[in-house]
């Protein structure tokens, strides 16, 4: 008879204890996916403090609105000069924003909690950016796109929903792959845009 | 006897399982907290702004800190926006206050953060649905507990049949 209570018990309390252990050290990022997934993208409008080069920019200062970009696919990718993980990324993100130069696409930097200034140095030493970065004064938009960190990428699709949420450094095959079926989808003629595009949120 | 002494033993090791198990993954968050501050840059503009606020009306604080102390802090561990240095959660509660200010309900603005970061964002689950669970858990282990002691207490205390004859 006591073994039966010991041994239900036990059935009882292991999975408890395995529950709250295994939620307590689990890290926010891990979370799953975005709320915003499948959600319209909150909008913005954003000033240009590093401009981009050749076909790619913009001039500083000039105001960036989401709505501008609408019936086309958005990368949004925020980062900081303070962030280390952000070095990794930021080649990749600037080749693949040239290789679809032309294509209905525009990439956008956004930079969290940093200055103009600093920002601008750490382009310059990493040798350029290929794609304009905006300012994000009081992080209003990172904490509209429910930002943990740096970095974090964004995919937009053309009617303007969040469509995928890389966390960490993104790489060129994630880019790659997540732009193009936002392309096809969007050129698609009878299929829905948002139905085709992966919507989630990526590992790091 | 020893079968008893057994079952309690093993009662008692399992209430004091899960007790530790309610409350030690707070104690460690609050350990880890401080060291994962070191994340985000708290600039001295964002304390002044913060403080100039806080110094021009009083009961929008009061409603502020009240809000904040629910909103869990995004790059912290178990901290709250109210409490966190970080500059993130300096800029959430100075988004929080002007929501607020702009007229929204303190339930309102929950809900703006709700919808950007997900339920995970409030440092206490709401009690519904499934979340229910995490508030009537520790009631029933206690009742449960107490129920269980009361039992073998009386078991133990009861006089065997036939009396002592001693």
């Amino acid at each position: 008879m006591s073994r039966t209570r010991a041994f239900l018990g036990m059935l009882i309390a292991v999975p408890l204890i395995w529950l709250f252990a295994k939620s307590m050290s689990r890290d926010p990022r891990d979370l799953g996916p975005s709320p915003l997934a499948g959600r319209e993208a909150p909008g913005f409008t954003l000033a240009v403090f590093a401009p981009g080069q050749e076909a790619l920019a913009r001039p500083v200062g000039d105001s960036v609105r989401l709505a501008m970009f609408k019936g086309q696919v958005v990368v949004l990718n925020f980062w900081a000069s303070w962030c280390l993980a952000c070095r990794d990324e930021h080649e990749t993100l600037s080749e693949v924003a040239r290789f679809y130069v032309g294509k209905p696409v525009h990439f956008l930097g956004v930079l969290y909690n940093d200055d103009a200034l600093s920002g601008n140095k750490w382009i310059a030493e990493m040798g350029g950016q290929s794609y304009p970065s905006v300012l994000d004064p009081g992080a209003r938009t990172a904490i509209d796109y429910g930002l943990y960190g740096v970095p974090e990428t964004f995919f937009l699709d053309a009617s303007g929903r969040v469509a995928f949420k890389n966390t960490g450094p993104v790489t060129a095959t994630v880019l790659r792959r997540v732009v193009d079926s936002l392309i096809a989808a969007a050129t698609a003629p009878a299929a829905p845009a948002a139905s085709a595009a992966p919507v989630g949120a990526g590992s790091r | 006897m020893r079968a008893r002494q057994g079952l309690v033993a093993l009662s008692l090791a399992l209430s004091l399982a899960l007790s530790l198990a309610l409350i030690l993954p707070r104690a460690t968050a609050a350990q880890q907290a401080p060291a994962a501050r070191d994340t985000q840059m708290v600039t001295p503009e964002g304390l002044r702004s913060n403080a100039s606020a806080k110094a021009t009306d009083p009961a929008l604080e009061a409603r502020t800190s009240g809000v904040a102390s629910g909103l869990r802090c995004p790059v912290c561990q178990g901290l709250s926006i109210q409490d966190s240095p970080s500059e993130l959660s300096q800029q959430m509660r100075s988004l929080v206050r002007d929501q607020l200010a702009a007229g929204k309900t303190d339930e309102e603005v929950r809900a703006y953060f709700i919808s950007k970061y997900g339920e995970w964002i409030l440092l206490e689950p709401k009690a519904s649905g499934f979340n229910t669970l995490v508030y009537a858990l520790p009631i029933l282990v206690v009742v449960g507990g107490l129920g269980l002691i009361l039992t073998l207490v009386r078991r133990w205390t009861a006089v065997p049949a036939g009396g002592d004859k001693t």
